[in-house]
């Protein structure tokens, strides 16, 4: 599975113009694509190769080379395909990752060879705090980001009876734990079903009889696929209200859970409808591109280049000068999807999360459609832990 | 109402357990072949049954097209690679039928892509019905009770009382024998594992609506499939039924009132780590007690029965004990 596809084209474009000095920048590409975990890597994936298309294959007006690797969902596999980009194919700058778990086992082996880690997805609490680095950047958001909006929402909206619904395992209890860390009313019911649990009647039924005033459920890929499905079949009442985040609710999840998803509130930091000129013409070229609208993982894809373009710039496009390049990063001013965009002093975005609602497009395609926000250049809560400044 | 609620739905998962581990078991029990790729099976049934679906714009024509595509491709998958790894070890075995697994899950991948498929129940099932006072349960679940056991029936009904059956039966206690008295046993094996790929497709194909019809979806059930065909006794379909209805019970029982049970003799704290944890390990902790106690499983063809005599199938020689039975694998 050693798939590796190469820009050819900018490396020939370049010899054309024989710019004298330009120095090549090798990003790598890692994420999931293969498997039954692959849905959030290709859009990933084809994110990041459509912002490089965008820039004439030109990161930062540099002669560039995208590096993509599969890992395979595996934490031993990811581990050697990034050595074998960063200390072969020498590449200053990794990305891509989609898993927390994938991302523990891989990130170190960039930091510790002077490499760039740009994370445009997982952001586990480990780099946000204590183990913060000063080559490790988030165009993402810091894991618990999400939850903590879901539990503002629900503390805003002033349900008194709340459910929590995660898989049994880290980011699950993280999951619940951000929830809670906003939302001040009574949590019925922590339900914590094993991770990749498919069948919820067991689950559902306890809803049925609880009847809280909303449920949050944090139940990634095809596990919130499945709970929509059936809590929909079970017929409960609609004054229970569903809500979650981004990782059950978008585009990526959308053709699987059919109408299911309708009406369901969900948190997140962008959405297909954001109102800016680089979203849109973020979600026109991808439209062009692919056929389908892009999920929030090939938003967080293209951020991450555009950042790395804007950097790139800044630091005068002197990408071999790692010093320069993360003072740059840091100090990122790039125009992300998301509208306005800072890092914190962790290196951690510090931004807005907003609640959106799935709804019908008038071509009657599935969509989150932005209702309000929810937090405001909102930070995450391990930053004060990173003394790696 | 909360415990009417529960059973039903421990019962429905019990019988789509039992639709998939039927074929495991048989085909593990009666050819000694370990086959992983049941799942994929499995798998292919749900996106036979989607892909039908979409395609005839009927759910009907989409679930009888999927059941009689998995029987034809299972026949086909047996004459052409099933039936040469009879004679192979169980490594063996595990090896062709992993590769099997990778086979097709990076088929569907191709033909379908990696995007979940997507797959609505019925509009006539997609509601809910009332079932005792104010307790509504789903229509959808309520009709793959009833299939499940009309299923079950009919595969008792020709386990037990019809020739074909007989001969099943036969494989499974002493295989050598059954083709000593000239059944012709190649032609018995392809219909076996027919029949086990159309019952496996029918519980992927059955259960899609309620699930993601995905690449992968097969591997997840494949595990508790193989922990009914452990505590049934390898090749027994009543074994496999029993097998089911408690794995499946004590899956969703546990699940249902461990964690709430334990929070009231333990603190909270403790009680809400542990309790999901018991939850999810408790069908391996009835797995182990069954193994200690009956070695070979709880109905293990060939092994001394657990049933009293007076309640053994009639008219089935076959079945007698015997001092030589013994069991496959």
């Amino acid at each position: 599975m050693k798939r590796i596809t190469r820009w050819a084209i900018s490396l020939m474009a370049c010899a054309g113009l024989a710019t004298a000095g330009a120095a090549e920048l090798r990003i790598g590409v890692m994420t999931t694509l293969s498997g039954s975990q692959a849905v959030p890597g290709v859009d990933m994936r084809d994110g990041i190769e459509l912002a490089v298309k965008q820039l004439s294959g030109k990161v930062g007006g540099q002669p560039t080379s995208v590096m993509v690797a599969d890992d395979q969902f595996n934490p031993g596999a990811a581990k050697q395909v990034a050595e074998r980009l960063v200390k072969k194919d020498k590449v200053q700058v990794l990305t891509g990752i989609i898993y927390s778990n994938i991302l523990l086992a891989a990130a170190p082996v960039a930091l510790e060879n002077g490499s760039i880690y740009l994370t445009s997805n997982a952001g586990p609490s480990q780099y946000a705090g204590a183990q913060c680095d000063s080559g490790f950047f988030s165009v993402s958001w810091q894991n618990d980001g999400v939850h903590e909006a879901a539990g503002k929402y629900a503390q805003d909206k002033d349900y008194k009876r709340v459910v929590l619904i995660a898989p049994n395992y880290p980011a699950g209890r993280d999951a619940t734990t951000g929830f809670k860390r906003f939302f001040k009313g009574e949590v019925v019911d922590e339900l914590y079903p094993k991770l990749g649990q498919l069948d919820f009647a067991v689950e559902i039924a306890r809803l049925r009889e609880q009847k809280p005033d909303a449920v949050y459920f944090f139940l990634p890929g095809g596990m919130g696929i499945n709970f929509t499905k059936q809590y929909r079949a079970a017929g409960i009442s609609d004054k229970t209200v569903l809500v979650t985040s981004q990782f059950s609710a978008d585009q990526d999840t959308f053709a699987a859970s059919g109408d299911a998803m309708l009406g369901v509130y969900n948190t997140g930091h962008w959405s297909t409808d954001t109102n800016n000129a680089q979203s849109r013409e973020f979600v026109a070229g991808f439209e062009k591109a692919y056929g389908r609208l892009p999920s929030f993982y090939a938003s967080q894809g293209y951020d991450a280049i555009m950042m790395i373009d804007a950097a790139v710039r800044a630091a005068g496009g002197n990408v071999d000068d790692p010093k320069a390049l993360r003072k740059a990063l840091s100090e990122s001013q790039f125009k992300s999807v998301r509208g306005k965009f800072s890092l914190g002093a962790n290196r951690f975005p510090v931004q807005d999360f907003f609640v959106r609602v799935v709804t019908r497009d008038p071509k009657g395609r599935l969509y989150n459609k932005t209702e309000s926000l929810v937090l405001s250049n909102h930070a995450d809560a391990y930053g004060a832990a990173c003394t790696q400044k | 109402m909360l415990w009417i609620e529960q059973l039903l739905n421990g019962l429905q998962y019990s019988l789509m357990l039992f639709l998939f581990a039927a074929g495991l078991t048989l085909v593990f029990g009666i050819m000694n072949l370990v086959n992983l790729a049941h799942g994929s099976l499995y798998m292919l049934g749900a996106y036979a049954a989607a892909a039908l679906t979409a395609f005839s714009g009927s759910y009907i024509a989409g679930l009888f097209g999927a059941l009689l595509f998995m029987a034809v491709f299972g026949a086909a998958l047996e004459i052409l690679l099933i039936r040469r790894l009879y004679r192979q070890d169980h490594l063996t075995q595990v090896l062709a039928t992993f590769a099997l697994i990778l086979i097709f899950n990076e088929s569907v991948r191709i033909i379908w892509g990696v995007q979940p498929l997507p797959y609505d129940m019925p509009a006539a099932l997609s509601g809910s019905v009332p079932i005792a006072g104010d307790l509504r349960y789903s229509a959808y679940r309520l009709a793959l009770i009833v299939v499940g056991i009309v299923v079950a029936l009919l595969l008792y009904w020709m386990v037990a009382r019809t020739r074909v059956g007989m001969w099943v039966r036969a494989g499974a206690s002493n295989r050598e024998m059954v083709q000593m008295m000239g059944v012709n046993v190649r032609w018995l094996f392809t219909a076996i594992f027919a029949l086990g790929a159309a019952f496996s497709g029918l519980a992927g194909a059955a259960l899609a609506p309620l699930m993601s019809v995905q690449v992968g979806m097969g591997e997840e059930v494949l595990i508790l499939a193989f922990v009914v065909v452990v505590v049934g006794g390898v090749g027994s379909i009543r074994g496999a039924f029993i097998a089911a209805l408690l794995v499946g019970m004590v899956d969703s029982l546990g699940r249902a009132w461990l964690p709430g049970a334990l929070g009231r003799v333990l603190p909270s704290q403790i009680a809400s780590d542990l309790g999901p944890a018991l939850a999810s390990m408790s069908v391996y902790l009835l797995m182990i007690v069954v193994l200690a106690v009956r070695p070979l499983g709880l109905f293990a063809p060939g092994a001394a029965s657990l049933i009293p005599k007076w309640m053994r199938l009639r008219h089935s020689p076959v079945l007698a004990r015997t001092t030589t039975g013994k069991v496959a694998s």
